[in-house]
């Protein structure tokens, strides 16, 4: 067995194993943590294909910063797993329905070689190839629109989360911290100077 | 490469057994030798860098409380040997020997891994540096990527020593200082776009050398050519983000000594030992991220001295110095003003120069072609 | 206008340079360290530290059991029993003072009127458990012995302003 061969099956491995994991595990944060696992097997795995720029962009993105702020969810929620599993009856049938279609979907995939469907022939980049350049070179000619419309399409949710949370003119008497720190000394502070007065 | 580095270093006496080694291997062995050899050759670079990265942290430790101590007109340790000198030994000593005390409700397993989480990362970053042009474990293209998304994963450490103890203190603490992370980073990744835009390149080792070239280089003042000055606010702007990603005064707030509200309040001997290891190697990291990206690494200031590791190591140490100055020097922010630099102020300028230094690349007067 | 002044101002980082030089004028400044067990500070002769009973040239102890300094002590560190002595004076059987509980305030030795009880400059004294900080007569007596040249002349010193 080659040695690439080996890597892969111990990434996928490992990577089939941490998603198990994340849905079977009750304990939310833990499941959460089995999901940043998964990502990093996932990004060892795109390293093999040579795609360095998706696997760091993988750890940079997913992992550093949207599972902080999933982590940050879950630790702040008070679950309570025993509504969480009340309509598990209830749920079952269109359940199983999506679970078969996603079945169906992946064994189409899989056996994909005895359906002719799947070419997988990834090809070998010379040592000088980087994988930044050519992503940013697509992002800027061939896929400039749709690279735009996504950037306008994420701004978008980017006011609608501040104009969701925006809940107006503050009543409280909160204090400002961008007027706080102009505040000088002399604001705060007169300084006198009086004459010592004679005692007669 | 193994073989050659010690056929050359190894003394006369000693080269027979050491082919003859090298045959009884390939003999038992056969063809993944070579593979084996590399192996170990890369463990032994690894150690190579790990073992004096470690040291470097322990008189790390005494350093500060060195220049510290004399910017309070104090002297300092000075009692652990001549000048002092044996202190981080006796810290580390008297740090093993203490109990590390879990949490009776705290998830033992978590509780126990957070300390690792940290540590890590500060540790990985280390494989992509390059000391000079040739020195370095792995010259991978994205390294400065790479840099950036292991350091973005330390925030895990924090986050998890946090929550673990199931202790509130320690969950409010780690909130904290696990958004102040997160909210320096974009700011330190805006900055770390214009140093691509100049250098037209994600390696570091290009990065340095980019910094060779230009008017002031020709001339001789090659400091002056160094991308500190032509991206002045981007390098305060860096240096500040710096500060905030390894948790440093001014803005401390995770360990927030005079206010024990920190992610690692639980934390007793050698775990809580491991969480400043942690500190330190990331803020070792930040002083060489600096160097080698604004302060031109290994090149030497002035055209007539060699270029040379040293200059590296200088500039990392004048960094440092720079660290422990200012913690010498400012009060802690409070929270919500470390928030508010990071979104109103940071944020802005770094993209305000982003553009402005665009624009510039696009003008006639773009000085780096 | 003046606000875009201070804008400015902060960009520039003006105030944290300000700052930054202050520390560093100090780095190289002289350092004011006392290295204690090498160099110690100076000690006034009214300095209230470990206490000691004293005796008259004579080698008779001072104490007549007044119990005045009993009834001072604000932290009642103080223990004292008394009875007639062979000779028909009245002295302590027992005179115990509980370091763990005196705060050094000097009341007692106001209150003597024999100068009996004093506080010695003596500040460098450890216990490992709180029964070595439980001193007894005797061992009270013996510091006396064994300061008394100490205590006499800072007794000298400041009688003029007694």
């Amino acid at each position: 067995m080659e040695f690439r061969t080996f890597v892969f099956y111990f990434l996928a491995a490992i990577l089939v194993f941490a998603s198990l994991r994340v849905v079977t595990l009750r304990n939310p944060v833990h499941a959460a943590l089995h999901l940043v696992l998964a990502f990093f097997s996932a990004s060892g795995i795109w390293i093999l294909l040579q795609a360095e720029f998706l696997a760091i962009a993988l750890i940079l993105v997913y992992v550093g910063a949207v599972m902080v702020l999933f982590l940050f969810v879950v630790m702040l929620l008070d679950i309570n797993l025993d509504r969480l599993r009340e309509g598990f009856w209830s749920y079952l049938p269109l359940g199983s329905i999506v679970a078969l279609l996603i079945v169906a979907e992946m064994s189409l995939v899989l056996g994909g070689m005895y359906w002719g469907v799947l070419e997988s022939d990834v090809p070998q980049a010379e040592a000088g190839y980087s994988n930044v350049q050519a992503v940013g070179r697509l992002l800027f000619t061939d896929y400039v629109y749709p690279f735009e419309l996504a950037s306008v399409v994420l701004l978008v949710g980017i006011v609608a989360a501040t104009a969701l949370t925006l809940r107006g003119k503050r009543k409280s008497k909160s204090v400002s911290p961008s007027q706080q720190v102009f505040v000088k000394a002399k604001d705060r502070v007169r300084v006198l100077q009086m004459p010592a007065e004679k005692r007669d | 490469m193994m073989v050659e580095t010690l056929q050359q270093l190894l003394p006369g006496f000693l080269i027979p057994h050491f082919n003859w080694a090298m045959q009884l291997g390939q003999g038992i062995f056969g063809d993944l030798w070579p593979s084996i050899l590399t192996a170990v050759w890369t463990v032994i670079k690894v150690m190579l860098i790990i073992a004096p990265l470690l040291l470097a942290v322990a008189y790390a430790t005494f350093a500060e409380r060195k220049v510290i101590g004399w910017m309070q007109v104090r002297i300092g340790p000075n009692r652990v040997g001549p000048w002092g000198l044996f202190q981080p030994l006796a810290d580390g000593l008297k740090v093993l020997l203490k109990e590390v005390v879990v949490p009776a409700n705290a998830d033992k397993a978590v509780f126990l891994l957070a300390p690792l989480f940290a540590f890590a990362p500060a540790l990985i970053a280390w494989a992509v540096i390059p000391f000079n042009e040739f020195l370095v474990l792995a010259n991978v293209n994205a390294s400065l990527l790479f840099v950036m998304a292991v350091t973005s994963v330390s925030v895990y450490g924090i986050i998890l020593a946090g929550w673990s103890p199931n202790s509130k203190y320690a969950f409010l603490g780690s909130m904290r200082s696990a958004a102040q992370m997160i909210s320096y980073e974009v700011a330190m990744g805006l900055s770390l776009v214009v140093v691509l835009m100049i250098s037209n390149s994600l390696n570091l080792v290009d990065i340095v050398k980019v910094q060779n070239e230009g008017r002031f280089a020709d001339m001789g003042l090659k400091f002056l050519s160094w991308n500190w000055l032509p991206l002045l606010p981007m390098f305060v702007v860096y240096v500040i983000s710096i500060f905030a990603e390894c948790n440093r005064a001014p803005f401390d707030l995770a360990e927030g000594e005079s206010e024990i509200i920190g992610y690692h309040v639980e934390y007793s001997g050698m775990s809580f030992a491991v969480f400043q290891l942690a500190e330190y190697s990331a803020m070792l990291m930040g002083c060489t991220l600096v160097s080698l990206l604004f302060l031109g690494g290994w090149l030497s200031p002035v055209a007539f001295l060699p270029d040379s590791i040293l200059w590296l190591f200088l500039k990392i140490f004048s960094v440092l110095i720079l660290f422990f100055w200012v913690r010498a020097t400012f009060p802690r922010y409070r929270y919500d003003q470390v928030m508010r630099l990071g979104w109103k102020v940071l944020i802005p300028v770094s993209l305000i120069w982003l553009a402005v230094v665009a624009c510039w690349m696009l003008s006639p007067w773009n000085i780096w072609k | 206008m003046g606000s875009m002044k201070e804008i400015f101002n902060s960009l520039l980082l003006k105030e944290l340079l300000k700052g930054l030089s202050v520390t560093g004028r100090h780095t190289f400044s002289r350092k004011i360290t006392v290295q204690y067990p090498e160099e110690k500070t100076p000690q006034s002769y009214r300095f209230r530290g470990l206490h000691a009973l004293r005796r008259y040239p004579n080698g008779e102890e001072r104490c007549i059991a007044c119990k005045l300094c009993e009834a001072v002590c604000p932290a009642m560190a103080i223990t004292i029993e008394s009875a007639q002595r062979d000779d028909g004076s009245r002295r302590t059987t027992r005179y115990d003072i509980d370091l763990n509980k005196c705060i050094f305030c000097g009341f007692c030795e106001e209150a003597c009127p024999v100068d009996a009880i004093v506080e010695t400059r003596v500040y460098e004294y450890h216990g490992e458990s709180q029964a070595d900080l439980y001193f007894t007569k005797p061992m009270l007596l013996a510091n006396g012995d064994h300061y008394e040249a100490e205590i006499a002349a800072d007794r000298e010193q400041d009688s003029k302003y007694r």
